[in-house]
């Protein structure tokens, strides 16, 4: 395979994935794998491997080396922090959101999630699902993932059987059916091996199903959905370019988070309320009389009216919810525990304003997914839900219906850091 | 599975058609969520600045920045941290695109943190390369910048792989990997104290091949030293050593004209040439596709240094 450069205007488009496993579960090495069997590695980094297999010993190449950056993380043999790692084949371009396993890091495996479209979760054969299995797939579903790819990995080491691999996938779906979460891709590999990563494998000739990367290249790309749901528009930065004369020009920019607009189209104008209709749309190339998500624009408006930063332009027949209200849920980050004296910021879409928690309905322990109700505090890395007041409304839709305009962060106004990762009921 | 390309290195490298019906590619992806950082840097920042050296990845920043911004002005100026070391063509072409653009460019030199004694050479051919890291904290402070936008991408080396879009310095500039903000969805937190500032990299998800294919689509002019030219190098171990005026020859060099181009841009004192005849954008692009080898491990003595070299300079505050 070769790295192609995309004269067919991305047909297959961009997928981004994220990859979560334990430490010894093989993720490090299944990217490794990928990339090397891509033939996505430079040349120069392929030495680079061979002479750390030369100087560690037992001459093998450790895959798991390309995705391992810093000097303190190969030096522990671990991964410390989510990394961006970038690839092509002929049919689609790759970013992977590589993301440690371990415990103390779930806020990294989030940051990750985020932004993915698929979440390839690893499960070694010889152990089954284990508790951080499960903790994976739920985190997966939470953050609104839409594929999950289970790949059960190690086959080498239990004879390729199809036993040992069919224990395990029936237990992966039940639990993703236990989570309401859509039905897992289930995929038998050995990531150290090869075996059904880019190729299909000769040794487990019991599995049908497409290898992995090919997964990869055919499932559907959510992003183009996102252009035919309800239009979005949070407004970034009101510019008013000089030379405009009498009659200045006032250009409301931003990003189409979803939906789509034409010149003429009326819009509301969110928090406010007010109404106005779109007079142009711009950009360098242009005036254009149509634009969708996930388009970068800039638009003119009808009616001498107030709109700032943080407004959000929406069609009148498709609003958001309007309120100061919100039910929510926190992944809380903080090194220090949430702590209701603090003042926190939240941030969604383009706003910014003060919020209060009037109450923490629940908490769920991520080792084993149980719920206790009304808990006194949350701790880094817990997962609960709160009940947020804000000082004024504010637009937004459920996460489940819109990830950019369902999401925030909090950030502790004292401490400039950013503590949690919300998701609106 | 059988994955031949089907890539005509004639055929220019997407047309220029931004039609909403048309099919929405991925650069088209890379391009949209860039703009979006640049708007979100102008929003949040009191007196962002944007680092331009004149290279290819700068120069995408640049038509970025039109995008994001035009018809008005950037709400920024430019800032050229000048090493003295430079390509003549490099400079030319920065002044020319200055000239293009109308906008306000800075330039603090190497040479003045010399003069001043913030810096001592060892010799005068020695790298200026990561001597910049002080006069781009200098200026930093002699402007107040609270936010530095770059051009650095994060598959060009394993310590950017790690590192977010809007990036964290503390009061003295540096980075600490371990400490880094966690960047959820597109919600980024550009809080920062006096004294602190932010480095925000709206390329952070393109790779040299995406850069290459925007330069073509936009059809951006970019320095002469990119394209195959004849120039006078030496060889040593399995790179090219271009000869310039502070070059000290070693036992063994021999002078010979080739024909090269650049991958990157950088301190002439550093910056490495590959043999290539490709002289023209869709050429660079045909050979990037079958690039075997990372740009940097090509191009740069100052990566080569120890497999940590980038992470130690990117802590202390390198671009």
């Amino acid at each position: 395979m070769k790295l192609v450069h995309d004269t067919e205007a991305g047909a297959g488009g961009l997928l981004r994935f994220t990859t979560a496993g334990s430490v010894d579960d093989g993720k490090s090495t299944l990217i490794g794998r990928i990339l090397h069997d891509a033939k996505a590695v430079p040349q120069d980094q392929i030495e680079a491997l061979e002479r750390a297999a030369r100087r560690s010993g037992d001459g093998a190449i450790d895959l798991s080396l390309l995705t391992d950056g810093l000097t303190a993380e190969r030096e522990q043999g671990i991964t410390i922090d989510v990394a961006y790692r970038y690839f092509a084949t002929r049919r689609r371009k790759f970013i992977i959101a590589d993301t440690p396993g371990h415990e103390q890091y779930t806020r990294n495996m989030v940051t990750g999630a985020s932004t993915a479209d698929l979440a390839i979760v690893l499960v070694d054969v010889r152990k089954g699902l284990t508790d951080q299995t499960r903790r994976h797939l739920y985190l997966s579903n939470l953050l609104g993932i839409r594929h999950l790819l289970i790949a059960v990995n190690k086959m080498d080491l239990v004879g390729y059987q199809e036993s040992a691999y069919s224990a395990i996938a029936k237990a992966a779906s039940d639990v993703c059916t236990k989570l309401s979460a859509p039905l897992p891709h289930l995929i038998p590999i050995s990531a150290k091996l090869g075996d059904n990563v880019v190729h299909p494998s000769d040794n487990m000739p019991w599995y049908r199903g497409p290898a992995l990367l090919t997964l990869l290249e055919t499932v559907p790309i959510p992003g183009s959905e996102m252009a035919r749901s309800a239009f979005r528009f949070p407004v970034q930065i009101v510019s008013r370019p000089r030379g405009g004369g009498s009659d200045p020009l006032r250009l409301y920019m931003g990003r189409i988070e979803s939906g789509e607009i034409r010149v003429g189209d009326r819009v509301v104008i969110l928090p406010a309320g007010t109404q106005t209709k779109i007079a142009s749309i711009k950009t360098l190339d242009g005036d254009l009389d149509h634009a969708a998500a996930p388009q970068s624009v800039a638009v003119t408006v009808a009616d001498d009216i107030d709109i700032a930063r943080g407004d959000m332009l929406v069609h009148p027949d498709q609003t958001p919810r309007v309120d100061r209200r919100i039910d929510a849920t926190l992944c809380w980050f903080g090194d220090d525990p949430f702590d209701n004296r603090r003042k926190y910021l939240l941030k969604q879409g383009t706003r910014t304003v003060g919020a209060k928690v009037a109450k923490l309905i629940d908490r769920v322990d991520v080792k084993n997914l149980q719920i206790s109700e009304a808990p006194e505090t949350l701790m880094r890395n817990d997962i609960g839900r709160a009940q947020l007041v804000l000082p004024a409304k504010i637009a937004f839709d459920s996460y489940r219906r819109n990830r950019a305009t369902g999401a925030f962060i909090l950030i502790d106004e004292q401490s400039n850091a950013t503590v949690a990762a919300g998701m609106i009921d | 599975m059988n994955f031949e390309t089907s890539v005509d290195p004639n055929r220019p490298a997407a047309t220029v058609d931004r039609t909403a019906d048309r099919s929405w590619s991925h650069l088209d992806t890379l391009e949209s969520e860039a703009i979006h950082v640049l708007r979100e840097t102008a929003a949040e920042f009191r007196n962002p600045v944007l680092m331009f050296s004149a290279g290819k990845d700068s120069t995408v920043l640049l038509r970025l920045a039109e995008r994001a911004f035009r018809p008005g002005r950037f709400p920024f100026p430019l800032l050229h941290v000048d090493t003295g070391h430079n390509f003549p063509e490099v400079i030319d072409f920065r002044d020319r695109t200055m000239a293009r653009l109308g906008e306000r460019l800075i330039v603090r030199t190497v040479q003045e943190s010399i003069d001043k004694g913030r810096v001592t050479l060892k010799k005068e051919s020695q790298s200026r390369n990561a001597l910049q890291t002080v006069t781009l904290l200098d200026a930093i402070t002699e402007f107040g910048f609270d936010a530095c936008i770059g051009g650095a991408r994060r598959d060009e080396e394993k310590a950017r792989a790690k590192e977010r879009i809007f990036s964290f310095r503390d009061e003295f500039g540096q980075w600490d990997p371990r400490r880094q903000r966690p960047e959820l969805w597109h919600l980024y937190n550009g809080r920062v104290d006096p004294g602190q500032h932010m480095r925000v990299f709206p390329l952070s998800n393109w790779t040299e091949l995406d850069i290459w294919q925007y330069i073509a689509r936009e059809s951006l002019e970019i320095p002469t030293i990119y394209f195959a030219h004849h120039r006078q190098v030496v060889r040593r171990a399995n790179h090219l050593v271009p000869v310039w005026e502070f070059l000290e020859l070693q036992p063994g060099d021999v002078i010979e004209s080739r024909l090269v181009r650049f991958r990157t841009v950088g301190d002439i004192s550093c910056t490495l040439p590959v043999e290539s005849p490709a002289a023209t954008v869709a050429e660079i692009i045909a050979e990037t596709v079958e690039a075997r080898v990372s740009e940097r491990g090509a191009t740069r003595m100052d990566d080569r240094t120890s497999e940590a070299s980038m992470e130690l300079r990117k802590i202390a505050g390198y671009f």
